[in-house]
């Protein structure tokens, strides 16, 4: 049993990590401020839901995995909250999304 | 209204025995409770008590609804993975609406919300049934404007 939790957190623990390095590539890779936003967005999502189960399930006591629980509802709740004022703000501000024509990376205007 | 102030007095206190963990200290549990009541109390001058704040109403539906919202997020992270290891030629952004057929602001900001937690797509700007939105895909807008998520939260309104 003890096995299977260790095995089950590893690989939600890894899987996590390598979406946050990807998301950390994108986040330097996409062209311009709306793409990165998207980038960035992976982190919030599913990297936190992957790191952090992985740490519920090495909690050991209910009350412990019932806090990260909570972390991670927050987090789900004030992710998008940050993103769509980000993308308001830009889009308010008009700043222009780079089309797939565009060529490289610009999003200083 | 009693009810509302009675459902978020419950949950106050589940949230503060699982963040305590202190469940029979003679000092600080009466203090557990007064931070409860001033907080319920609090919330009751602000007039922020009413139907769209009960956390009871909200969660028991949305029980149904966050486990395939779980499993849209999973299959939007994996695409724009796959589009940031195939760099921005993969990319074809645009800024489009999508009409929400949702009759409560509530129903409304729950999918507006879940356009936005589905990486790939993030809302913009919400006016009437109108919720405008960034793309980074065509893909994506297809599958927003199949309409499914907007059904489901929909339905998960009705619930309500």
């Amino acid at each position: 049993m003890a096995v299977l939790l260790d095995t089950l957190s590893w690989i939600l623990l890894l899987a996590g990590s390598a979406l946050l390095i990807i998301g950390g590539i994108g986040l330097i890779r996409f062209p311009d401020f709306y793409s990165r936003v998207q980038a960035a967005g992976l982190t919030d999502t599913l990297c936190s839901i992957c790191i952090l189960l992985g740490l519920m399930l090495q909690a050991g006591s209910i009350t412990l995995a019932g806090k990260i629980l909570f972390a991670l509802l927050f987090l789900l709740f004030t992710g998008p909250t940050a993103a769509h004022a980000l993308a308001k703000t830009a889009h308010f501000d008009r700043l222009e999304a780079w089309k797939s024509g565009d060529g490289g990376a610009s999003s200083k205007r | 209204m009693f009810r509302y102030a009675l459902s978020l007095t419950l949950i106050l206190v589940v949230i503060w025995l699982l963040l305590s963990g202190m469940w029979t200290h003679p000092i600080i549990l009466p203090l557990g409770a007064a931070s409860v009541i001033l907080t319920v109390w609090i919330a009751f001058r602000l007039e922020i008590i009413d139907r769209d704040t009960d956390p009871l109403r909200l969660m028991i539906p949305s029980l149904r609804y966050w486990p395939w919202l779980l499993g849209q997020i999973v299959r939007a992270n994996l695409q724009v993975a796959s589009r940031i290891i195939r760099g921005q030629d993969s990319l074809s952004p645009r800024i489009t609406a999508v009409k929400s057929t949702q009759k409560s602001d509530l129903g409304r900001s729950i999918f507006a919300n879940s356009i936005t937690l589905t990486p790939g797509t993030v809302t913009i700007r919400v006016r009437d049934d109108d919720i405008l939105y960034y793309a980074l895909n065509e893909d994506l807008i297809r599958e927003l404007d199949e309409g499914e998520m907007d059904r489901r939260v929909t339905r998960l309104e009705q619930q309500l």
